[in-house]
């Protein structure tokens, strides 16, 4: 099937404009016979659960947390970006579109990221009416801070903890729309399969958490707001549970996946500091607003961070990026620290970090203004590693943080299989090969509240005479099925390697080879740990208990299951795309000062695959075409 | 660190639980309590053991679906910490750690220490929201509002909707989770259209519920991860008092 990205006519300005005049929408009277079927209750799902259940359709929602509140989207710290130029510092739509695509390092669709910039004005306005406590100045009007790889204050928080008020607006839209009756909730329950009837997403099969039941539920259109699957590392800032199994059983019915390996490995996160560790907290990027990162000149120095004087650190990012300094994206300041703990200057007793360090933000502005901007984070910090940061420097180390790939979607947001739409992390459209900081909670909340809404009208227009679509059909029975073979194939299995055990080895097998710095060699090697590791899982994973009630150990086995698909996925797509650009960097090219080299030239397109039986994949190239912008070598000097 | 836990183990809301022993060693302190749990039920697994069930996902403090009480104390022996948060640093080598789940009426257990706390999105559900749908919504400049009365409304704000002041409470009551909804919004010039249908609706539904009722203990705000203050639910009292006055009118 040929990609069609459906980008609308016109000037990049008026492309949305034009869109909303043209498309079709569907008669209030009739939205009440359509039903939608919302697979995540974060930002992007749940406020597309919300808005639809607002315009009147009947909104199926469902997400694997016991509430809603729970989505990964409440544990955003930093931030959200929206062109208000409240600073008179020269923002304006076009500009958060250029750092967008240039943050991106040209790999994303220009008209999406045009009209992210252009409704992301909306969504402060809306947050703010649903009472979003943001940051305010004295004056009592809303703040701004900085965000990586930008030169304008754009981003608006809620202390350190902004996307969980984000999302505590989006649930409360979703329980307002439960109590008016629009809105039906399936918490704790995991979805497994997409059912395809007559080429259309009909509906899905789910598993009840609790009981172990499998259900069907149909609707005449599916949308996907399942998240990141960052959690492949196993080590990573992600939840426990996040994970990409439903985008991957839609893959293999269809839907094609774009970019895959490009991953996003936030600098700021905390160091592992042993094997038992599950999970790596994220250290807000925030904290560069104010924080300076460095480390020791000499490679054997043993005083305390704090003993150490000005001349003998090392504050690499001032040294090697003057211009944007310790606000370089993410990217890039990734592989510095790498780069500095590499050649044997890291810290702390794995050698596995540097310091974030704010005496000098604190000398200039004191603890009080500190404690006011990063307080929670501070107080996260001293939890998890008992050490107090007013006083002495954090440790910081790069972790796996965010999928910049996900469902190849069109500009209506829609999957290749018709009628299953994808929003925000789970779908691949606007952060290109690097997400810019700030910009995710706005991608996932403007995809649910102000595009889909829009966008999937133009299909259900088609479905105002279809009527129910029923569940006891030859479709859903098949699909019932295989989620039922493959549940019962897992406890079958009966080995004694505990699947988290498998999940850590293969998130030693990425993190080496397919996160922050790739070439072939380790990737031919990764593609092969991954199938060998992948025959074990199925050998030997140890899945005690049954299907019939909660099964903690049986649900991480799916996820898993998947995980070691999706894994030489991402491998086979870092393989094939040979230039460096954004997260994806590949030794084999590169500079001469080790900055990324893109190849526009060959590569100027977005990967999308398509699965193909017997477990292989086609590639299908979606070319970028810039009309607004030439792409530049991206320099942060 | 060699540990002894005690852990409720209960198949179902309608069965009966008891406590469990196990012996776990060569544990690390900067281990977390949950990295604990995941060892103890990988060992579970390895012999095809049913390993046992607990909710928890951020692990980082933020989410509230953590929820155990240790050794008595919800979320375990350090204050305004949550279970995620909570290290092995915080215990001494050869305790004996008594584990189980947040206990409540209005909690039913679904397995071992998972509960169900769905009242609480019921009670969100009867007012704890300002109805704005998307689109509607005003220049957010066009309203200042002052920093402190924002810096307070995000005080109350900051619950996780955890449930550990219901499990902490003698009489079982949500009065710290409600009146922090109350007070996020109340405080906040957008809610104020909503300000007396919602604390009746709330308040109301808290109670259909089965939550019990406050008798200003204190507890509750003693465990709240997020240091939500008593003083929420004096003012969600007021509130309540005040909105029954008016509609009395
Ligand atoms: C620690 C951290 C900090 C971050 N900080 C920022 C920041 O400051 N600014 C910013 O812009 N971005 C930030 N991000 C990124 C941003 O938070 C996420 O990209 C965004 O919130 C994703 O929202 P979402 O709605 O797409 O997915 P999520 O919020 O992850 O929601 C996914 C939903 O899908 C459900 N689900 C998934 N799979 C299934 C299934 N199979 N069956 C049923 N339900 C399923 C889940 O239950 C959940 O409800 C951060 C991310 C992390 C991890
Ligand atoms: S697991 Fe999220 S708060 Fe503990």
């Amino acid at each position: 099937m040929a990609l069609n990205a459906k980008i609308p006519e016109g000037p990049l300005k008026d492309k949305w404009q034009n869109y909303l005049a043209k498309t079709r929408i569907v008669n209030p009277a009739n939205r009440k016979k359509l039903d939608v079927i919302v697979v995540g209750g974060g930002l992007s799902g749940g406020g597309a659960a919300a808005s639809l259940a607002e315009l009147g359709y009947n909104v199926k929602v469902f997400f694997f947390q016991d509430s809603a509140r729970r989505s990964h989207s409440v544990a955003a710290q930093g931030g959200v970006n929206a062109a208000k130029n409240y600073k008179n510092d020269g923002d304006n739509v076009y500009r958060m579109f250029y750092d967008t695509i240039k943050g991106g390092d040209f790999r994303s669709r220009e008209a999406n990221v045009y009209r992210m910039a252009e409704v992301s004005t909306n969504l402060i306005d809306q947050m703010v009416a649903q009472g979003v406590p943001f940051g305010r100045e004295y004056g009592g009007y809303l703040s701004n801070r900085s965000f990586g790889g930008v030169l304008v204050s754009r981003t608006f928080y809620a202390r350190g903890q902004t996307g969980q008020q984000l999302l505590l607006a989006t649930y409360q839209a979703m329980m307002k729309q439960i109590k008016v009756g629009k809105l039906t909730q399936y918490n704790r329950h995991e979805i497994l399969d997409l059912v395809i009837v007559d080429g259309k997403a009909r509906g899905v099969i789910a598993r009840d958490l609790i009981t172990g039941k499998i259900e069907r539920h149909s609707a005449h259109a599916v949308v996907f707001g399942t998240g990141g699957f960052g959690k492949i590392f196993y080590l990573s800032t992600l939840a426990m549970n996040s994970n990409g199994s439903a985008n991957w059983r839609a893959h293999k019915k269809g839907a094609y996946f774009a970019n895959p390996s490009w991953t996003q490995i936030h600098p700021t996160a905390l160091p592992q500091s042993g094997e038992h560790q599950s999970k790596l907290t994220l250290m807000s990027e925030s904290l560069r607003n104010d924080g300076r990162i460095w480390v020791p000149k000499n490679i054997d120095e043993k005083r305390a961070p704090g003993d150490i004087p000005d001349e003998d650190r090392d504050y690499y990012l001032e040294r090697r990026y003057p211009a944007f300094g310790n606000l370089v994206p993410r990217d890039v300041a990734s592989r510095a620290a790498k780069e500095r703990m590499d050649a044997g200057y890291g810290i702390g007793p794995l050698k596995n970090a540097v310091y974030l360090d704010f005496k000098t933000a604190i000398e200039r502005l004191g603890e009080d203004t500190i404690k006011e901007r990063y307080g929670n984070l501070f107080t996260m910090y001293e939890k998890i590693t008992a050490i107090n940061a007013y006083k002495e420097p954090m440790k910081i180390s790069p972790a796996a943080h965010f999928s910049m790939g996900g469902l190849w979607v069109d500009y209506e947001l829609q999957t290749t299989i018709p009628g299953l739409f994808a929003v925000g992390e789970a779908n691949f459209a606007d952060h290109g090969a690097n997400r810019l900081g700030a910009n995710s909670l706005l991608q996932a909340s403007v995809d649910g509240n102000f595009i889909l809404p829009n966008t999937i009208s133009n299909y259900l227009a088609d479905d105002i005479r279809t009527g129910k679509i029923p569940t006891d059909t030859p479709e859903f029975d098949e699909a019932e099925k295989s989620v039922k073979d493959q549940v019962a194939k897992l406890l079958a299995i009966k080995g004694t390697m505990p699947v988290d055990q498998i999940h850590r080895r293969l998130g030693k097998i990425m993190f080496k080879e397919v996160a922050m710095s790739r070439n072939e060699k380790g990737m031919i090697w990764a593609i092969e740990e991954i199938k060998k590791l992948r025959k074990e899982f199925w050998e030997n994973a140890a899945i005690p208990g049954n299907e019939n009630g909660p099964n903690s150990e049986l649900e991480k086995a799916g996820r898993l299951a998947d995980y070691l698909e999706i894994a030489e996925l991402m491998a086979v797509d870092a393989l094939d795309r040979k230039e460096s650009c954004g997260a994806h960097f590949r030794e084999d090219y590169q500079t001469p000062e080790g900055e990324a080299m893109r190849d526009d030239e060959n590569y100027m397109y977005s990967s999308a695959w398509e699965w193909q039986q017997g477990e292989d994949w086609k590639l299908h190239k979606e070319p970028l075409e810039f009309t607004e912008v030439k792409p530049t070598v991206r320099s942060y000097k | 660190m060699k540990l002894t836990l005690k852990i409720w183990r209960q198949e179902n809301a309608k069965t009966k639980g008891k406590l469990v022993t196990y012996k776990l060693s060569d544990l690390s302190p900067d281990t977390s309590f949950l990295e604990m749990l995941d060892v103890l039920n990988e060992q579970l697994a390895t012999k095809g053991e049913p390993v046992v069930e607990f909710d928890h996902d951020c692990r980082e403090g933020i989410c509230g679906q953590c929820s155990l009480v240790i050794n008595g104390k919800a979320h375990g022996p350090e204050e305004h910490y949550t279970t995620c948060q909570t290290h092995l640093r915080s215990f001494n080598d050869g305790d004996t750690i008594t584990i189980e789940p947040f206990r409540a009426n209005s909690f039913p257990v679904i397995r071992d220490l998972k509960v169900d706390r769905s009242a609480m999105d019921r009670i969100i559900q009867a007012g704890g929201y300002i109805s704005s749908f998307t689109g509607m919504a005003p220049e957010a400049n066009s309203m200042p509002i002052h920093h402190d009365i924002a810096e307070s409304a995000f005080d109350s704000a900051a619950c996780i909707g955890c449930g550990a002041c219901v499990a902490t409470c003698k009489n079982s009551s949500a009065a710290l989770f409600v009146s922090a909804k109350i007070g996020h919004l109340v405080k906040l010039p957008q809610g104020q259209v909503e300000r007396n249908e919602r604390v009746l609706w709330m308040v109301n539904a808290h109670d259909d519920e089965g939550f019990g009722s406050c008798t200003n203990i204190g507890a509750c705000a003693m465990v709240c991860p997020q240091e939500v203050q008593l003083l929420d639910i004096t003012r969600m009292n007021y509130e309540y008092n005040r909105a029954v006055c008016l509609s009395a009118d």
